[in-house]
């Protein structure tokens, strides 16, 4: 930030902001200001009209009557739309299964599903109407929850997979050791601080612009075309940034911009769209909730010799993404153990309740949370640490390297990483500390644990796993970046820059971030699976490459000189002996008519997936980290706060290791949210009664630990030829936070002087944990 | 009389003459005045996205404290200075060095919480030059961040107070003049505005107020709002006719007299806190443990009891210390033991044209034992599952007295009144709270909500009682962050 201005003549041994380089975000200086434009920021167009939602009051049934007369009659209201509005097409499901309405057809699926809109001249006035509606129904008995569903026989909402390696049957049957139990994990609201929201804006014969807080513009764009029945050539899709996503945005979305598209288009005016915190939680969907049911047979050093598990998820009413997040929860229930023996199977539950969506892990937190139960279950069946069961089952290379979908674990450096933090964190001593204090201390009791991820980086809908990019550079020099990718925070933005600006060796401020548009670059994948950097960094590379490929052309013709003359220096060319400055030799590019603009475009080799089979590459390569947690709790209350924790994280060979540390830290308290104080609570009816932060409880400053030490493998580098060879960060630190679960079982444990195996289901609220501690202390008596 | 509020935004005097009962701070800005740097992230005083300071006259003087303006009503608001995110960036673009130090140590990544976040930590940074971790966690307590993880907002606070000091600031420079322009627009009240069937009062002073309850004794009473916001945001209620009363000076203060303190209604949870600390230590971390910074800003003491919720935070601690509660109409006054107040859910013994005119808490006697306790899923800024406040007299080791009042365990705050008589006359040994925490079962029927269920309500309340004795004993039984204890 105080190093000086460049000066067009000044050659510089490097550039600024180029790649590895702790650039802040690019939005930083706006976000602090409050000059960073959010959708609902922008200056209304005139006319703009305004949508509210009509939401169901009960969780099934049908609609026996419904009376909209005294919305329509309300001050300020132009009109209404129900689901006869979506006349060519009333559905958004994103997997094509027809399953998800717009708006109700009279069946009632879950409690807040959209009933009806009614556009207004203001929001306030539209959402006062909204509240007048009459609509009665018959209402019946919902199933809510996985033990609900399985009780009445409720089907699966898309089709449930197997992963099978070895013999596990008669591994069980064989192994000397043998336990078999359940956990229960709970959801997840994404609590992106800005609420879902979209402005559609009609333009000239059935054009329909929508700006859409979303990871997926493409798919919105399809959606809103789907219910326009216009083709996608007609919609235009526009996200500048999002105020979060975590998932939350990647096919959530699609309710507000059709009916936002459908609005402006009845009204023939613009139509925004933004449900408020409460509609928002309550009529969008969540991370899944879980049961995992598991069987295990291991040796007397705790090595796993044969393994099942069935993994029952809450869907809710419709597929949504629940087929790929129930896979991914297979993927990676081995974690970083190799599982000789093993059937793993996926039950993707329907209930009726709100669908269940992609959330930051998409289904991996809650496989690796249910394997890792596994591993504290033999842990303390045998009365050893945890830390040496896993250690006695990490993938290592004698043949103890095929996962259970068959992918061979190539890139393995668990086992170091894992040495490292516990030599760094002092583990050993620690842990020893600890139970001497719980010893003495009849009150407060602590518990310390390290917990492994290995996380598998691609879609594995192999499909998605392509980006574009469109890049130019103008008469002047200065560069202007567009790309596939989505701004919800990550800094995904930023990495890309640096990227383009390390190719042409220009400071990072010639470079301008523009808003991703489906105009721009089409046929995107969402931004999601952590995949951001990996996909996008690589398109802009290649479109970079393209133009550098046509510049060297023309500096060879030009100048007369051969092609290995031509570098690219910081912030000059140097073409033979001479030193061009850039901009200098961009103008005299173009005078001789060089095409300074190009779409770059990548897609991950090597990948491949058979769902039938249950076997392939779904992976490109695996990201690892490690963690210890040391908690207290409070044995008379379960409340409890986390001392202490240690991170080491493996990111390869960093882009940015100040926004990698970012989402290393924030994925690491996120996840702690989840397996702790983040509980969500519907009442017997069905209606979620944790719905706002005043009953939804993230965690607050107050809450991080006061001692909190990230580091990053610095040696690591991603064996693939990933873009600079860094690996994604998004997702696998979020999983760092099972060693704060963890520890609380420990610390739990403690009251049965850890001959009894916890089992701590989460999220592990103070009530959770004071259960646990009374069940710990009645099987000592 | 007037017929409009008049106040400053930044630079700019606004005086609306249309103001409704139900408008809000942020829909004002947002909407009317194209300050969009404030967000809204839950319209519930939650999340702190809407953060702005709010300047105002207090005891003489002018106090800048952070509001959340999603559920300050702009009618409050009368001869205040609104301070946005808007106004930090000097005029030349150069950063407040509060915003430098976000950019620099990357404490945003969406953004969207950071302007909120921002003025959270620039209320610090005015207040406090040399903050500790402590004190950032405390003046974020009302901010929620869902990206960062908060490590590098801290070490953001912490860098911006070696960055700069306060005094040069513009907010000090010019605290006399805005102190003499907001005196001049508290001029002319009574305020009285009516729109159509919406009515807005601002009464003169405390007369003025139980005059105008007797003329309009359905009007609605509203001081920091931390509740009613949320009818308005949450329920779309209409709260007209509405009468604003945290302005009153008269209803502000705390006397302190030789038996105790008499505590305004209209004392915020923050300026209560220097009272409170130094007579009722045991309080202190209870205290900070109510809402966050922006609501015990906003928030009042005579509020928290007037709308009689169950699970308040201040009544079962006053309720233990014996407190009494003054009621007024008209002219008259009378005097209650504030327990009495809260007849059922839903129902307070206050009449038709009362209002709540001050609390008077007795200081402890020298023979006794005081504690409270909050239990809640998250440690701060949370709704209380329950809470617990134990005040014991002791006769030697004999108990010769015993309130233990419950919140969340009833309709209304409650006294454990088996488990008081089973403590009382007895010695204070673990005999006698084991007994104690048996006849507490009979004393509850706790409900089972999103909070917690009834069984852990009924276990907890008891264990609190433990906790209580333990900590007599010199256990440690509480938690306690930071490594302080434990």
């Amino acid at each position: 930030m105080d190093r000086p201005m460049a000066t067009p003549d000044e050659a510089r041994f490097e550039i600024r902001g180029g790649v590895s380089a702790q650039q802040p975000h690019d939005s930083g200086h706006k976000h602090v200001t409050g000059e960073a434009v959010y959708i609902d920021d922008m200056p209304d167009l005139a006319g703009t009209l305004h949508a509210a939602l009509g939401l169901s009051t009960i969780a099934k049934g049908h609609i026996k009557s419904i009376d909209l007369s005294a919305v329509e009659a309300a001050d300020g209201v132009v009109g209404i739309l129900t689901h006869k509005d979506f006349t060519d097409c009333n559905d958004i499901s994103p997997t094509g299964k027809m399953d998800e309405p717009v708006l109700s057809e009279g069946d009632i699926r879950f409690h807040g599903q959209p009933i009806f809109a009614v556009i207004a001249n203001t929001r306030l006035r539209a959402r006062h109407a909204a509240a007048l509606a009459n609509i009665e129904y018959n209402e019946e008995k919902p199933a809510l929850d996985v033990g609900a569903a399985r009780a009445a026989s409720y089907p699966d909402v898309t089709e449930p997979l197997t992963l099978r390696h070895g013999e596990p049957h008669s591994a069980l049957k064989s192994a000397k050791n043998r336990l078999s139990g359940q956990i229960g994990i709970g959801g997840q609201d994404h609590f992106y601080l800005e609420s879902h929201i979209a402005l559609a804006v009609p333009g000239e014969d059935d054009e329909m612009t929508v700006y859409s807080s979303t990871q997926h513009p493409s798919e919105v764009q399809h959606m809103v075309g789907h219910v326009l029945h216009v083709p996608s050539n007609a919609v235009t899709v526009q996200v500048r940034r999002m105020g979060g996503g975590f998932g939350g945005k990647e096919t959530q979305s699609n309710l507000f911009a059709a009916i936002a598209a459908i609005a402006a288009r009845k009204f023939k005016a613009p139509v925004k769209l933004r449900p408020d915190r409460d509609e928002d939680m309550i009529a969008t969907g969540k991370r899944h909730d879980f049961v995992v049911e598991y069987d295990v047979g291991f040796d007397d050093d705790g090595r796993i010799e044969g393994f099942e598990a069935d993994y029952w998820a809450r869907c809710g009413f419709s597929a949504d993404l629940s087929g790929p997040v129930t896979d991914r929860a297979l993927f990676h229930a081995d974690n970083c153990y190799y599982l000789p023996n093993v059937r793993l199977s996926s039950h993707p539950l329907k209930t009726d309740t709100v669908s269940n969506t992609a959330y930051r892990g998409f289904g991996g937190p809650q496989g690796m949370v249910g394997g890792e139960r596994v591993v504290e279950e033999i842990a303390y069946a045998l009365r050893k640490d945890p830390l040496e069961i896993r250690k006695a089952n990490f993938y290592a290379d004698d043949g103890r390297d095929i996962t259970p979908y068959h992918q061979q674990v190539t890139d393995n450096i668990i086992a170091r990483l894992v040495a490292e933090l516990e030599e760094s964190s002092d583990y050993q001593k620690r842990r020893n500390e600890i139970i001497d204090f719980n010893a003495d201390s009849p009150v407060i009791r602590k518990g310390i644990a390290l917990t492994p991820v290995k996380f598998g980086i691609s879609f594995t809908a192999t499909w998605y796993n392509q980006a574009g990019a469109l890049v130019h550079i103008y008469q002047d020099g200065s560069l202007h970046l567009n790309h596939g990718g989505t701004e919800m925070g990550q800094g995904l933005h930023t990495k890309v820059a640096q990227v383009l600006a390390d190719e042409f060796q220009v400071d990072l401020d010639q470079v301008k971030i523009s808003a991703t548009t489906t105009a721009k670059v089409p046929n995107t994948s969402a931004t999601a699976a952590s995949s951001g950097s990996d996909l996008n960094g690589m398109a802009v590379a290649n479109a970079a490459q393209q133009i550098k490929a046509r510049l060297i052309d023309f500096a060879t013709e030009k100048y007369g000189v051969d092609t290995e003359q031509v570098v690219f220096e910081p912030n000059q060319v140097q073409v033979g002996n001479q030193r061009i400055a850039f901009a200098d030799f961009i103008k005299a590019a173009y005078m001789e008519r060089v095409q300074l603009s190009a779409a770059g475009f990548y897609k991950t080799p090597d990948i491949h997936w058979d769902r039938e089979k249950g076997t392939g590459r779904p992976f490109y390569y695996f990201a690892y980290g490690a963690a210890v947690s040391e908690v207290s709790i409070d044995t008379l209350t379960g409340e409890y706060q986390v001392d202490r924790v240690d991170i080491l994280h493996d990111v390869g060979k960093s882009l940015n290791p100040a926004l990698d540390i970012g989402q290393i830290e924030g994925g690491f308290i996120q996840g702690m949210g989840w397996l702790t104080t983040e509980e969500l609570w519907w009442d017997k009816s069905g209606r979620l009664r944790t719905h706002a932060p005043s009953t939804y409880k993230i965690p607050l400053a107050s809450d991080v630990p006061p001692i909190f030490n990230v580091s990053l493998a610095d040696w690591s580098q991603n064996r693939e030829a990933t873009i600079r060879r860094s690996k994604a960060v998004g997702e696998p630190p979020f999983m760092l936070a099972i060693s704060v679960l963890e520890a609380l079982s420990m610390a739990a444990a403690s009251c049965a002087d850890y001959k009894v195996s916890p089992k701590l289901d989460t999220p592990a609220t103070p009530e959770r944990v004071l259960d646990c501690v009374t069940r710990m202390k009645a099987a000592h008596e | 009389m007037r017929k409009a509020i008049r106040f400053l935004v930044n630079d700019t005097l606004i005086e609306r003459s249309d103001v409704t009962s139900g408008e809000t701070l942020l829909d004002f800005l947002r909407l009317n005045r194209g300050l969009t740097g404030s967000k809204e992230g839950c319209a519930e005083g939650d999340c702190g996205a809407c953060t702005v300071l709010v300047g105002r006259l207090s005891q003489g003087e002018l106090k800048y404290e952070t509001v959340n303006s999603c559920i300050r009503f702009v009618g409050s608001l009368d001869a205040c200075h609104v301070v946005t995110i808007e106004y930090l960036k000097s005029d030349d673009g150069v950063l407040h060095p509060v915003q430098r130090a976000m950019v620099e140590r990357h404490g945003s990544q969406c953004g969207f919480c950071t302007p909120g976040i921002v003025m959270s930590l620039y209320a610090l940074w005015l207040g406090n030059p040399a903050p500790a971790a402590e004190d950032v966690e405390t003046a974020l307590q009302g901010n929620l961040c869902r990206c960062t993880g908060y490590k590098p907002i801290f070490d953001a606070a912490i860098a911006a107070s070696e960055q700069a000091k306060a005094q040069d600031d513009r907010l000090i420079r010019n605290r006399d003049a805005v102190k003499q322009k907001l005196l001049e627009l508290a001029l002319d009240r009574p305020v009285e505005i009516s729109m159509g069937d919406d009515r807005v009062i601002v009464p003169e002073g405390v007369d003025d107020l139980a005059d105008t309850l007797q003329r309009h004794p359905e009007g609605r009473i509203v001081a920091g709002s931390t509740d009613v916001g949320l009818w308005v945001t949450k329920h779309l209620a209409d709260i007209s006719p509405v009468i604003f009363i945290n302005h009153l000076s008269e209803l502000q203060k705390i006397e302190e007299l030789s038996s105790g303190l008499q505590i305004g209604a209209c004392v915020s949870y923050t300026d209560a806190i220097s009272a409170i600390t130094m007579h009722f230590p045991q309080m202190k971390d209870y205290w900070f443990r109510i809402g966050g910074e922006q609501v015990r800003n906003m928030g009042t003491i005579g509020g928290n009891i007037a709308n009689g919720s169950p699970i308040g935070d201040t009544p079962p601690p006053l309720i233990a210390l014996g407190a009494k509660l003054t009621l007024r109409k008209g002219r008259e006054r009378r005097t209650i033991p504030l327990e009495d107040f809260f007849i059922e859910y839903g129902k307070q013994d206050r009449h038709s044209g009362e209002f709540v005119e001050g609390i008077d808490v007795p200081f402890l006697a020298t023979n006794t034992r005081f504690e409270v306790y909050k239990i809640s899923k998250r440690r701060d800024e949370d709704i209380s599952a329950l809470t617990g406040a134990f005040l014991i007299e002791l006769d030697g080791e004999r108990i010769s007295s015993a309130r233990l009042v419950f919140g969340g365990m009833a309709g209304v705050p409650k006294r454990a009144t088996a488990a008081e008589t089973a403590l009382k006359g007895q010695t204070l040994d673990q005999s006698t709270i084991n007994a104690a925490k048996q006849a507490m079962q009979s004393d509850f029927e706790p409900l089972t909500d999103m909070r917690a269920t009834a069984d852990y309500r009924a276990q907890v309340a008891a264990n609190l009682l433990e906790r209580f004795y333990l900590e007599h004993t010199g256990t440690a039984a509480q938690l306690n962050r930071r490594g302080k204890a434990a």
